[in-house]
Order: structure tokens, then sequence, then C-alpha cells
């Protein structure tokens, strides 16, 4: 038996908040962070080690554990693929930063937040690593728990609606789920993704089943017209908080499409497509147009996060290579870059206690280090070449003109809107006179806080110059994963006739 | 010759509860000996009900007595269950001035009458079971006599369930007019078409056993009866009452009436599809914990219904299971609010958790882990439950019911979050007390444990449970 990485993976944070459990702290200290630190690195480095023995060339499912789990129903089994991996490399690198970042922004009951983060971890890589839709389903709702309290506790101060909201709706999307997991389990035998990709589901149940995960990552991702509640969530969320939402639980909707809805569903993938670039469509314009109009940082970076989302949703459902290697790349790098600007305002937010817009201007004249890290996220975020947004933004776009060129052209608008909307916030906030005094007292970045920023810097620029890195890892279970759908399809048009 | 090993336990239990009664009488001061005594007579009738665990199905009594892997299992699950109610209420009955000696005498005779009703083959024994626990229960709801309350939620108790019990027999004797017997398997085997007078008749007993474990819409003594009633007596009938009438559910629909499954199998549907949403539904205004818990009963149960409507066995099993991690969860959740108690006070209101887990930590996480449980969220026990269920309810491919079922979670889920949004983000009041009995202790943390953890290896409870076989 070879040893179980991916489990230890999962495992490892959990156990580490019970160590944390037994740490007695209080306000003043603050060596629990450390504690927490030290697993969220650990782990870091497993999964790094991780990437680095897994083999690019194989398409298959990599370091598969497969375990019996609910007697003769279910079995426990993770592993992961090209795709999966860089998720969780993104999980594991966005967690120690944010307990680098909970210095400023959680004032109290450390302890419990840390738990909190932790055990997000370990859920959020369970879903990223599990070949078993119950499996994946437990992880996927789990996730809701922490996330509420986190939004709940250390939020602001419409806390309690924003956590209510994002928890009822993301769970009346996903009750559908589960419906449609069981009801595939009937219907197949199985619930287990790789026997699901061999034997395939029904062509006359697919349409519904799909729909019922779409309710679900819908919500998630956050799809336009059940997006709202990601802006509410994201303004009353710690800094912390946003950055784990913003980076990772967005996520895994986009990869649930790719895993789940593509992979299973294919025939009513192909037939719903029209619907999703509808959708995504109008996400990227309209809340481009509504993240304009926002006179709160924090509510501006969340609505252009749902437009970032929209273009993933787009290139997913293109079903190319380059559109659906884009997409990942786009999530990626959304993931580097929201997280980010959500820190950049949670750097002004902990000195000056506001986050409006207004309340800011020439922060460069006293903050340069911190104008300097602000400005590459910003061009990131517009998708500038030499950022990852730019790599990801060109597949995407390359893959929709293939399937729709009039999709493609309106989608492009978007590119002109989130620069629009980007670069203006970054004058008002950074550029014009420093006419506001109590700006004028403002220390700039801490070396904690530029270190953060810089780890996140530095692979948004080195991924922008050479995305080959990522793409070697993906390449062959993309283009494996494509030829399953093809190959289905195919069958399914035969039978037709 | 009967062998009465199989009956021990209602024996032994009998035999204990007069043996009690007499000491009560004729020794002073006795009812700390006697509350223990009985504590220990519960474990003695756990222990020899185990030892039939493996054992052969068999009928004693002239066929009216039935020992099946599912009587004696359900049997296990309401000794355990009381014992665990017992060991978590002393400290509370002593505070509240009513351990007196009647107290852990009519629980047992409650638990007797519940084992008889779970063996039960026969309509005349199962309806001297049902008399038996629920004359024990009146008296238990009205205990706190000076509390006016407690007064009305007996008086209540007494008259609907009265009024439910007549319909009952009115029931029987219909069928036993209609099919020529009172044997399950004689009914059965006399059944040979639809009659009018046998569908009549199955109502009739349906109403009264869905007023027994407080389906809508016979309901409506549960909210007041919970209120009124002490906690320690709240607790019970949360838990035992529950389990054995739906065992009895269970095996009156399916032993002698499964070949009419089509005439009950809409009522029970529609008895679970009210449960879930109005218990969901009516739980939102509640103020009061015990009043909410009511309500949260109401649509629990119609969870554990819908795995009875299905009509197969995975779905008897399922609603097994689910009766299981209910009575967890339940056990959970209340001895969180025995321990609501400040200068030898309790609390039970909403309000009373507000910043709970400033002071409370571990009571806090406690809370919060039978509450997400109870919501059905993974991966903690409570969302097994009703995957269970709803494994049963699709494979029968009843859509509407699982996706109402599922949709009424979700409104659950809100008063549940309301509890949680009180204990962790509102402001902080007083400080409880924290000097609690060992009992109750042991049993917060053993279910609080198995809600917990039981993700980690679901197929122990499910082995077990497999073993049912009804149809």
């Amino acid at each position: 038996m070879n040893f179980p990485i991916i489990s230890s993976l999962i495992i490892l944070p959990i156990v580490g908040t019970i160590f944390l459990f037994f740490i007695k702290s209080n306000e003043k200290n603050t060596s629990i962070k450390y504690v927490a630190l030290f697993i969220s690195l650990s782990n870091l480095i497993l999964s790094l080690y991780l990437w680095y023995i897994f083999d690019n060339t194989n398409p298959s499912f990599q370091f598969v554990e497969n375990r019996q789990w609910i007697l003769g129903l279910i079995n426990y089994k993770v592993g992961i693929d090209g795709i999966s991996i860089l998720f969780v490399i993104l999980t594991t690198f966005i967690v120690p930063l944010c307990v680098l970042s909970v210095n400023y922004t959680i004032k109290y009951r450390l302890k419990d937040f840390l738990i909190a983060i932790l055990i997000m971890e370990s859920l959020m890589i369970g879903v990223f690593c599990s070949l078993d839709l119950v499996v994946f389903y437990l992880f996927f709702e789990g996730g809701l728990i922490p996330m509420f309290l986190i939004i709940g506790i250390w939020g602001g101060s419409r806390r309690v609606y924003s956590a209510f909201k994002f928890f009822l709706y993301t769970l009346l999307g996903s009750v559908l789920m589960l419906v449609a997991i069981i009801s595939i389990y009937w219907i197949s035998g199985t619930t287990d993704v790789t026997k699901l990709y061999e034997i395939g589901i029904d062509q006359k149940y697919q349409n519904l089943l799909w729909l019922a995960f779409f309710s679900s990552f819908a919500v998630k991702t956050p799809m336009w017209p059940v997006h709202t509640w990601l802006p509410d969530a994201h303004v009353e969320a710690p800094t912390a908080g946003s950055v784990l939402l913003a980076a990772i639980l967005l996520k895994m909707a986009g990869y649930g499409f790719i895993r789940f809805s593509l992979g299973l569903f294919p025939v009513a993938s192909e037939y719903f497509t029209p619907l999703i670039f509808i959708l995504s469509v109008i996400a990227i314009i309209y809340t481009s147009l509504v993240a304009l109009m926002q006179e709160d940082m924090k509510k501006l970076i969340a609505y252009s996060s749902v437009a970032h989302m929209g273009f993933v949703t787009l290139g997913i459902f293109t079903i190319t290579q380059q559109g659906i290697e884009g997409s990942i790349f786009q999530m990626i790098s959304h993931g580097l870059i929201s997280a980010a600007l959500f820190l950049c305002v949670g750097v002004v937010y902990d000195r000056n206690h506001t986050r409006l817009i207004k309340d800011y201007g020439g922060l460069v004249s006293i903050m340069p280090k911190y104008a300097i890290v602000f400005m590459i996220f910003t061009l990131g975020a517009v998708g500038l070449p030499g950022t990852t947004g730019f790599i990801g933004e060109f597949l995407i776009l390359m893959g929709t003109f293939q399937k729709s060129f009039i999709t493609a052209v309106i989608a492009s608008l978007g590119v002109i809107l989130s620069a629009a909307y980007m670069l203006w916030l970054y004058k008002r906030v950074v550029f014009g006179n420093l006419i506001k005094d109590n700006l004028k007292k403002l220390v700039d970045l801490s070396k904690n806080e530029i270190f953060i920023l810089w780890s996140l810097a530095l692979p948004t620029v080195f991924f922008g110059f050479y995305p080959e890195l990522l793409f070697k890892t993906i390449d062959v279970s993309i283009t494996n994963f494509l030829e399953m759908y093809e190959f289905n399809i195919n069958t399914y048009l035969s039978n037709k006739q | 010759m009967i062998n009465l090993n199989f009956v021990f336990s209602e024996i032994f239990i009998s035999i204990s509860i007069m043996f009690l009664l007499i000491l009560g009488v004729f020794k002073n001061r006795s009812s700390n000996l006697i509350y223990n005594l009985s504590i220990l007579s519960l474990f003695i009738i756990l222990i020899s009900n185990y030892n039939l665990f493996g054992k052969d199905e068999l009928t004693i009594f002239n066929n009216s007595y039935k020992i099946d892997f599912l009587s004696i299992f359900m049997k296990f699950l309401v000794i355990a269950s009381g014992i665990f109610v017992m060991l978590s209420s002393s400290k509370y009955l002593k505070l509240n001035k009513i351990y007196k000696i009647e107290y852990p005498i009519l629980i047992l005779s409650s638990i007797l009458g519940m084992m008889i009703m779970i063996s039960a083959n026969d309509l005349i024994v199962f309806y001297m079971g049902l008399e038996l626990q629920s004359l024990a229960l009146y008296v238990l709801a009205s205990f706190n006599r000076d509390n006016v309350l407690s007064s009305e939620s007996g008086l209540k108790y007494f008259v609907l369930s009265a009024l439910s019990s007549g319909l009952l027999l009115y029931g029987c004797s219909l069928i036993y007019g209609f099919s020529g017997s009172t044997n399950f398997d004689q009914i059965s085997a006399n059944i040979t078409e639809v009659q009018y007078g046998l569908t009549l008749g199955i109502v009739f007993i349906i109403v009264g056993l869905a007023f027994k474990i407080s389906a809508v819409p016979f309901h409506m003594w549960a909210p007041d009866v919970y209120q009124g009633s002490p906690t320690s007596v709240t607790i019970f009938f949360a838990i035992l009452p529950k389990i054995a009438a739906l065992t009895v559910f269970i095996k009156f629909l399916y032993v002698p009436f499964v070949n009419l499954i089509d005439q009950w199998q809409i009522i029970i549907i529609f008895l679970s599809i009210a449960s879930m949403l109005f218990g969901s539904i009516a739980a939102i205004g509640q103020q009061n914990l015990k009043r909410l818990m009511a309500y949260s009963s109401i649509s629990h149960m119609g969870f554990a219904l819908a795995g009875v409507a299905v009509g197969s066995n995975e779905g008897i099993q399922s609603s097994i299971i689910y009766i299981s991690i209910y009575l967890m969860m339940n056990l959970a959740f209340f001895s969180c609010i025995f321990m609501l108690r400040r200068n030898n006070e309790y609390y039970e209101k909403i309000d009373d958790l507000s910043g709970l887990s400033k002071n409370h930590p571990i009571l806090s996480i406690s809370l919060l882990i039978s509450l997400f449980s109870l919501a059905g969220i993974p991966p903690l026990a409570g969302f097994f439950a009703k995957f269970y269920i709803f494994m049963a309810v699709i494979e029968e491919q009843m859509y509407a019911l699982a996706i109402i079922g599922l949709l009424s979670t979700v409104i659950a889920a809100f008063y549940y979050l309301r509890l949680i949004k009180t204990i962790y983000f509102d402001k902080e009041l007083e400080k409880y007390d924290t000097n609690h009995n060992i009992g109750l202790r042991v049993s917060l943390a053993i279910s609080t444990i198995i809600i917990l953890l039981y993700f980690i290896y679901p197929s122990s409870l499910l082995a077990i449970i497999s073993n049912i076989k009804v149809i």
C-alpha cells in the first residue's frame, strides 16, 4: 500500500486544529498564529511535493485511494489529475497567506478563526480531490459551516444578514444537486466518477440532472442572476475570509462545471451551452457596469469577481482545448489577483477604517510601496499582457471565437469595461492630491504585508510570462478529457441516427 | 413450554417496578436510592436485551408476541435512550423539587409499555402496551404539579391522547370485524381483497399512531406539552415514544397490511410532506427552545415517515437509521439545555443563549454540532440520516417527496442558523453555572462525539440495521 498522500493533505489541517484547540491563547498571545502557519506551510510543502512527483504525461487519475466507506453503497475515493492538482496547490498556497494576514484584521477570538480557516482548507482540498459524487458533496457542503462562522463572527456591521444569505442561497442550490447525485446512483448503479466516465449516464435523464448540478454550481460560481449573495458576503467578511472566498471557494464551482457537468453529462452540456453563454455574457457586461458604479472598494472587487467568473464559465462551455485551459488558468489567476486585491483593500481599511472610495485619494505620495503592488494587481485584473489575467482571458476569447463570434465580441467588451472600473478605482484611491488630513498619517506597508502581497505578485507576473509551467501540468488531462467528451457525443449522435 | 428467556427483560422490569414501588413506600427519603436502582435495572435489561441479538426470531404467547431483530433493536434503542435520559436529568429534578420516588417508576412503566408495543404481534397486546406507556406519560407531563403550564400540558395531553386512543381502538375493532382476527399474521392471511371497512380501520389506526408521533395534522398537542412539561420529561417525550410509535407504524403497516399498500401509502406520504413543511415553517417564529424543539421534532418525524412511505425494506431501514441518529441529536441538544442553569434556575428561551460562545466555548461547540446536524449539513450525522432516507425515496422514484423534503431542510436550516447566530454572533450574558453532574456530562459527550465522528465509519450502524427485514 502506497503512502496515502492525498488523504494526508486533507487530514493534516484537521489534525492541526486539534492541537490548536488545546493551546491556551488570549488577546495578547498570538503565538498560536505560528502553530497554524506551521501546519498550513507543511501542507503547502506536501502539496508541492505532490506536484513534483505528479506524472504530467499520464492522463488518468493518480494517487488514487479507494476505501469502502458506506457499506455497499459508497466508496471513499480520492485522486488527482492535471485539472485538480493546480487547485489543490492554489488552496495550500493561499491558506498560509490568510493565516499571515490575521495580524491586523482579526482583533478577537483569533484561535477560533484559525481553526475555522484550517477546517476550511481541509474541506476545500477534499472538494478538489474527491472522485466520488457523495464524497464531493460532503466536502462541498461541509464548507458552509466554517464560512458561515467566519462571516458571521468576524464580519462587519451587516454580517448576520450576509452570513444567512450566503448559507441559505448555497444550501438551496445544493440540495437539488443531492437529489441528482442520488438519482445518478440509482440510474447508473454507482457514484464513482471514473466509473461514470466510462459507462456514461442515460441520455434521457441528462438534462434534468445537468440542471440540478447547475443550480448548485451557478449559485457557488456565482452566475447572474443568483450572484447577489457574493457582494454581501464579501463586504461583510473579514479580509482573510474574503480572500478565502474569492480565491478558492468560487473555484469549487468552476472545477465542478468541468469535472461533473461536462464530464458526466456531455449531451446535456452541449444542449445547454447557449444558456451558459447568455448568462455568462450578461454576467460579464452587467456586473462590470455595476462595478463601475460602486462606492465601496470591496464591493467593486466583488462585482469584478462575478465578471471574471463569467469569463470562466464562458470558457468552460466553449468545450475547446483553449477555452477550458483558459478557464482553468483564469481561475488560478483570479485566485491570486482577487485575493491580493482584497488584501490591498484590507491594508487601507485596517489603517483608516473605511472602505469608501471617496474617503481616499493621493495615497501614492505617502504609501509608494503600496501603490506599486496595488498597481500590479490592478493591471492583472485588467488583463494586461505580462500578467496571468491576460493569458486566461485571451485563451477564453480564442475558444469562444471558434464557437460563437457574436458572444466573443460582446465578451471582449467586458475586457474594456474591466479596464475602466479597475483603473478608475486605482486613480481615485492612489492618484490625485493628498488633501484629506486623516490620510496624511497613514504608514506604508509593514514587512508582513510586503511579504504577503509580493508572494502573490510574483506568481502573477511569473506565470504571466511563463504560463507553460502550468499548461504542462493540465495539457494531457484536458486533451484526454476532451477526447472522452467527443467520443460520448459521437456515440450519442450515431445512436440517434 | 414457552422459553421465558426471550421476555426476561419485560418480566424483570415489571418485577423491579413493583419492588421499587414497595421500597419507596416503606422506606423514608429513598428517592435517590430508587432513582439509581431504576437506572441499574435499565442497565440489566439493556444487557439481557443485547444478548438476544443474533437469535432466531420467534413468536410466543399464542403468536401474540414476536421477538425478531426489529423488535430487539428498537427495544435496545428505547432502553439505551431511557438510561441516557435518566442520567442527564437527575440534577434538574432535584433542583426543581420533583425528585420523587414516583418519577423513575413512571419512567420504567412507560418503558415497559413501549417494549410491549414494539414486540406486539396482536392488536390487543399492542393496545395494552400503548395505554401503559400513555398513562405513565400523562402523569409525567404534569409531574411538576405546582406549575400551571405543567398541569395544563398534562391535561391537554390526556384529553387529546385519550381521543386518539379511542379512534385507534375503533380502528382495531373495525379490522377485527372485517378480517376475523386480531393477530397480525392472521389478518394478513385473511385479507384477500380490498374492503372499505378495512381501509377505514387502517385510517383510524394511522390517525391514532400519527397522534403519538405528532405528525401533522395531529400535532397540535406537541408544542404545548413540550413547553409545559419539565425539561426532563420533554427530552423523554422527544425521544422514546417516537421510537416506539415508529416501530408500531412499521410493523402495523408492513405485517398485516402490506398487501393494501395502495390504500395507505398516499396517507403516509401526505403525513410526511405535511409534517416536514409545517414543522419547518412553524418553528421559525418560536422564542422558547423547548417549543422550537417540538416543531423541529414534528419535521423530523416527517422525514422518518418518508422512509416508511417508500414501501421497501430499504425505506424501513432508512427510517430506523433516521430515528437512531435523531435520538442522538436530541439527546445532545437537550443535554445542552440542561446546562443552561444560573443560580439553580433553568433557562429555556432562545435569548438566553445569547453570546454563549464567549463564556462557554465547549458547550457552544456541542450546541453548534448538534444544531448543524439537526439541520442536516454534512459531514455530521444528521446529513447521513437524511441521505439514507432520500436514497430509499429516490430508489422508488418518488421525486416530489424527495424535493419537497430537501426544500424543507433549507427552510429548517434557517431557524437552526438563528440559534447559532444567537450563540455565536450576539452579545454575551452572565455566565452560567458549570457544576454539572457527571451523568449529564457523559451523555452530552457521548452523543456529541457520535454525531461529529459518525462520518468516519458510517457502515457500522448500517451493517446492523441491514439485518432488519420486515417484508
